[in-house]
């Protein structure tokens, strides 16, 4: 017998009904990218949930095993979209995660992540550090537009290719409030850490069209990170911080959208705050589903406002390809994307195999499983490569990074671009 | 427990990393699809033949339960480790390793996803029909050895129908091959037949040689309702009896489009009774003739709804009426036993009215559906099993309805097997001597016992 000490389960007791409803039919193993990599039970939905519910019976521990187990999910969603009874896998393994944590203490990678992303100034400061340190760290990589560690550092690991941090964060370039046309929707800008430090160029896309299309962009300079990458390391006390302080921002204007142009901020605050957050603290969830409701990824945005991408998109032959994002996939959005993409003069689409497969990055998934990281990533690579596309386009800065390395690693010269920055080409002459 | 030496000769056969034994790793491999569980000692995954062996020897040699495993997507409790002992799980013998175009066979090791093999044959042309539901994340290996069918067996055939050859790890350990690459041969007792549908309980099967068929040119898809139950299974005889063969026969009962429609709002016809998804495949110009002679077969027949899907996508919408069935069914009860009894073709209309009246006389629902054109109904029980006495209600209901498949001259199950779930039933289909006879064979094969033991036989032998 097990000699148990009390664990603190209340986080899994507020999921128990979800668990209930798994019927262990094994469908998950049919779609889920960390099976694939691994090809054994604890790594799938089903092997999960049963550890999460034999942890509720009290006969296993929030131990180093249901660690590995708990860790090995890229909370891509592909399992809850296929699963013949809706288990939300995804929620209940953040829920694991917060379990564990609370037991084990986060990871030191995770009480790092959690410093930062608390902190704006500590972020702000970091994108400066790496920009004036980074030639120490970083090699420039030639073929593509990024870098490459010099040294293995921890957390990261020499093989990792880091995209370039901007010289000037997104948010410091542009003031609060941009006004458009009187009686145009005014649209609130979450514009999440990767686009404000590192693409840059996809928030200047997104302000550019949407001021095209004569609305307000009302940019909150109090917004925080949507708390993603705390939550899928389980310190959700760090992203309740945040959830208050988003929330805050965001309702402190009047405004008809919360507009992202990251996937995984968009699912944050779509999908996330309310199942994770509320699910935690009632006393949120209210204002969790309202900003839920409100927010709206950028292509669907300008689809509905009858962006006319004639106008504003490419001109020059383009050859695409186009990968869904997890966390645009599992809220429908596959269609808007790819018929703005193709409304665009000059832009082919070639569909590769398997696009709607998740990129291997999975929030923090890439730094603890590196290499079954890039297992994942191989066949997305092999697939874009295939298709002869010169760019491949998706809206989500995270996934961007991750095909970013595992084309450079491949040695190919396809570009990685954000389906903003082909639509607002005639606007902004580059890329 | 497994003391010590064993886990240290496992793990010299298949590598320190392919034996598990954290309570986290057996508690992964303790469950199926019955949703029964059960601890094993230790999970083994080989990944050659000759690991298989070497594991069975040392299982014989020390009297250890083996446990043979694929995705674990059994019904019946096939693949689960009831009384402790070893899961060998086989999905990492997961190659195709040949697909010969001039013979139309392919060898396949028992790991493959079934699906992932239908893809690689039809990328070249090539047809491997058999599509239990679960073809998604089923292996081949557990699709042999417990026989699987689908909707596309009232034209083509069971799984075992494809079965041309295997190689095989007896529980002694020896390895034999059984069958062939030829089409006839009569040398020797079939042990191929007699391996499939053993349900892992006579030997490890590490390779399959199927036979494959050409890909048929293309298929139709029509979605058919009824007025009555009567109606569509008349509709089932009087197509057949035409003389055209459908690829696919699916129904529904009353019950079944009830909890569909209630959750889905499909806009079935509100004088709909029973629902038949039908699908033709062939030569392009031979299934538009079909679709048209079918609708005429069973317009007089009480068709309420004719739909031919005229595409891909269509003909996807008209199945999603029938993919939608498992996720309703939860509303009726969170708890369900998921029979699959089967008659004759022309007895579906008796057996569900035999079903109709064990549903009032207990009072829990029961909701059909499944393979008309083969007789073969999924029986689901559905039950709450925190409410008192419901479970022990369901099993009485249970054997009632395997008492009028078999009065019906049916069988308790068609497709899913024994395992633990239907042991308790099996004398009610089974004689004495059929029994004993299954025994034997058993007992020659396995003497020690060794392998999934406890299974398919009520009692120990
Ligand atoms: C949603 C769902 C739908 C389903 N639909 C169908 C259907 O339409 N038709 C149908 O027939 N079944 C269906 N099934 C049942 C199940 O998927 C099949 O029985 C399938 O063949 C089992 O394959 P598996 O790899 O999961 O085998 P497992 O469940 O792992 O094992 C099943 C049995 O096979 C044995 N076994 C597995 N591999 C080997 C091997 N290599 N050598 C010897 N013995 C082995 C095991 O010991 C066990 O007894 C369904 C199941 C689910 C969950």
């Amino acid at each position: 017998m097990l000699n148990r000490k009390v664990i603190d389960l209340d986080p899994l007791k507020r999921i128990e009904n979800e668990l209930k409803k798994c019927v262990k039919c094994g469908a998950c193993r049919a779609n889920c990218p960390a099976f694939a990599a691994y090809g054994k039970e604890p790594a799938v939905a089903r092997g999960k949930i049963a550890l999460a519910q034999h942890l509720l019976k009290g006969d296993i521990e929030l131990d180093g095993a249901t660690y590995a187990a708990m860790s090995k999910c890229l909370l891509c969603g592909s399992c809850v979209e296929k699963c013949p009874n809706e288990v939300p896998t995804d929620e209940i393994v953040m829920v694991a995660r917060e379990a564990l944590a609370k037991e084990r203490g986060l990871t030191t990678f995770h009480q790092a992540v959690g410093r930062v992303i608390r902190n704006r100034r500590l972020m702000n400061f970091g994108a400066l550090a790496g920009r004036i340190l980074g030639p120490l760290f970083f090699r420039k990589v030639p073929a593509t537009s990024g870098l490459r560690l010099r040294f293995p550092l921890p957390f990261v690991g020499g093989k990792r290719h880091i995209p370039q941090i901007a010289r000037k964060p997104f948010m410091d370039r542009h003031p609060e409030v941009i006004p458009g046309e009187p009686g145009k929707p005014r649209i609130l800008f979450f514009v999440g850490c990767m686009t404000n430090f590192v693409y840059t160029e996809v928030g200047e896309a997104a302000l550019a069209l949407f001021r095209h299309l004569g609305c307000t962009v009302i940019i909150p300079k109090d917004q925080q990170c949507c708390g993603l990458p705390g939550m899928s390391g389980g310190d959700l006390d760090t992203v309740r911080g945040l959830a208050e302080k988003n929330l805050a921002a965001l309702e402190r204007y009047e405004a008809d959208y919360v507009m992202t142009a990251c996937a995984t901020c968009g699912g944050a605050l779509h999908k996330f705050y309310p199942a994770v957050i509320g699910r935690k603290h009632p006393e949120l969830m209210e204002r969790c589903r309202a900003l839920a409701e409100k927010t709206v990824d950028a292509a669907v945005l300008l689809q509905k406002l009858g962006l006319n991408p004639e106008e504003t998109g490419a001109g020059d032959e383009l050859r695409i390809t186009y990968h869904d994002p997890c966390h645009l996939r599992t809220r429908n959005i596959t269609r808007q994307p790819r018929e703005l993409l193709t409304a665009t003069p000059g832009v082919g689409l070639a569909e590769m195999a398997g696009a709607d497969r998740c990129c291997g990055l999975g929030g923090t998934f890439n730094v603890y499983h590196y290499d079954a990281s890039m297992r994942i990533n191989t066949g997305k690579t092999e697939a874009i490569v295939a298709t002869g596309a010169q760019a491949v386009v998706t809206g989500c800065p995270g996934c961007m990074m991750q095909l970013s390395d595992g084309l450079h690693h491949a040695g190919s010269r396809v570009r990685v671009l954000h389906t903003l920055e082909i639509l607002a080409r005639r606007l902004r002459k580059t890329p | 427990m497994l003391d010590t030496r064993i886990l240290d000769e496992l793990r010299k056969i298949v590598g320190t990393d392919q034996v598990a034994t954290d309570r986290q790793d057996l508690i992964c491999y303790g469950y199926d699809a019955t949703q029964m569980e059960f601890l094993p000692d230790a999970v083994v995954h080989p990944g050659s033949t000759e690991e298989v062996a070497a594991i069975l020897k040392l299982a014989n040699r020390e009297g250890i339960p083996v446990f043979p495993r694929g995705a674990g997507s059994g019904f019946t409790g096939g693949a689960l480790p009831k009384g402790g002992g070893i899961v060998l799980v086989v999905t990492r013998l997961n190659r195709i390793l040949r697909i010969d175009t001039e013979n139309l066979i392919a060898e396949v090791e028992p790991g493959v996803v079934t699906e992932q093999f239908q893809l690689a044959v039809e990328k070249l042309g090539l047809f491997y029909p058999p599509d239990p539901a679960s073809l998604k994340f089923s292996t081949l290996g557990g699709n042999v050895a417990e026989n699987a069918g689908g909707p596309r067996c009232v034209k083509y055939g069971v799984t075992r129908d494809f079965v041309m050859g295997l190689e095989v790890v007896l529980p002694t350990g020896e390895i034999i091959r059984t069958g062939g690459e030829t089409y006839k041969g009569v040398v020797g007792y079939d042990l191929t037949r007699l391996l499939c549908g053993s349900e892992g309980s006579l030997g490890v099967i590490t390779k399959i040689i199927f036979k494959l068929l050409p890909l048929p040119e293309a298929k139709k898809t029509m979605l058919t309702i009824f007025d009555s139950i009567d109606g569509a299974a008349k509709a089932v005889s009087a197509i057949i009896g035409g003389k055209i063969i459908p690829t696919t026969l699916e129904f529904m009962d009353y019950a079944t489009l009830t909890c569909v429609e209630r959750r889905f709002s499909l806009g079935i016809p509100a004088e709909g009774r029973a629902v038949l998804l039908i699908e033709v495949d062939g030569d392009r110009d031979l299934i538009e003739k079909q679709a048209e002679r079918i609708h005429e077969i069973i317009r007089p027949l009480g068709l309420v709804q004719f739909k031919v899907a005229k595409d891909a996508a269509e003909s996807e919408a008209l199945w999603r009426v029938r993919r939608l069935v498992s996720p309703s069914l939860r509303d009726v009860n969170p708890d369900k036993f998921n029979e699959d009894i089967v008659v004759p073709r022309s007895k579906v209309p008796d057996v569900i009215r035999r079903i109709e009246k064990i549903q009032q006389r207990y009072d829990i629902p029961i909701v059909n559906f499944g393979h008309a054109g083969d007789g073969n109904i999924h029986v689901n029980v559905m039950i709450d099993k925190q409410v008192e006495g419901q479970e022990e209600k369901a099993h009485e209901a249970i054997a009632e309805v395997f008492r009028a498949a078999l009065d019906l001259s049916g069988t308790m199950s068609g497709e899913h097997g024994v395992g633990l779930a239907k042991q308790p039933y099996i004398h009610l289909e089974l004689t004495q001597a059929q029994v004993a006879a299954m025994q034997a064979i058993k007992k020659a094969l396995d003497p020690n016992n060794i392998l999934n033991p406890g299974k398919m036989f009520p009692v120990e032998i």
